[in-house]
């Protein structure tokens, strides 16, 4: 029964994925694109984490904490790059 | 050019990176037993340094953290090294490596290996490389 289920989460969020993978594709702007890329992270940490329940283990938990950092990073660089022109700015109070 | 004004993102640094590097540290430790090791530990270590050139610019990180990454590539090296020459001195091939138990004070009985040497070398190195690629093809002019 708990197995129905958890498969039946992880076909709920490809489905979600692939409707964000839509939106990728046809976003009209760069920022549709970008919020979208983060969703997609967003989603892989919780199918990482119904897969590690339904393989009854522990060793993904790693790769759960690591792929939200990385989703966070790269959305605060990208919007750091539309928004000033530079990732890393020479100095801020200029 | 407008003054910036970015609380929420100098904010969310400040935690974030402290989380950051006590996961990485995790990562280094654990690398023995579990999932981690010297490579994503240093890749982690790399990407708080990164967030933190990110929100509050490089002339600041600069006067607060004044480490030449390029410096740390030999020297992670080296340690890697020398954990494989130390093992010459006991007359054993070349990066024989051995553990031991020992009794430490507050931590209690500690199984430590010398290829947790090996590991930190590989964490430096890592470091250093990967904060010397990203720092400089990210200069603007």
């Amino acid at each position: 029964m708990t197995e129905i289920m958890l498969i039946t989460a992880l076909v709920l969020f490809g489905v979600a994925g692939a409707l964000t993978l839509v939106r990728i594709v046809i976003g009209p702007s760069l920022p549709d694109r970008i919020i979208a890329l983060d969703m997609i992270g967003v989603i892989l940490v919780s199918v990482v984490a119904v897969i590690s329940v339904l393989l009854n283990t522990k060793a993904f938990l790693e790769v759960i904490l690591i792929l939200a950092i990385l989703a966070f990073i790269s959305t605060i660089a990208f919007s750091r790059y539309m928004e000033r022109g530079v990732v890393i700015e020479r100095n801020r109070h200029k | 050019m407008y003054k910036s004004n970015d609380l929420i993102l100098r904010t969310t640094t400040s935690i974030i990176v402290f989380i950051l590097l006590g996961f990485s540290i995790y990562l280094l430790l654990a690398g023995h037993n579990s999932p981690g090791g010297g490579f994503i530990g240093g890749l982690i270590t790399a990407s708080a340094i990164m967030l933190l050139y990110i929100s509050y610019g490089s002339e600041t990180i600069e006067k607060i953290l004044p480490i030449n990454y390029r410096l740390l590539v030999p020297i992670g090296l080296l340690l890697a090294l020398g954990t494989g020459i130390g093992s010459f001195f006991f007359s054993v091939p070349f990066l024989s490596h051995t553990y031991g138990y020992f009794h430490i004070p507050f931590f209690g009985e500690l199984e430590l290996a010398t290829a947790m040497l090996f590991d930190t070398g590989v964490y430096i190195t890592v470091l250093g490389v990967t904060l010397t690629i990203i720092l400089s093809i990210s200069k603007d002019q």
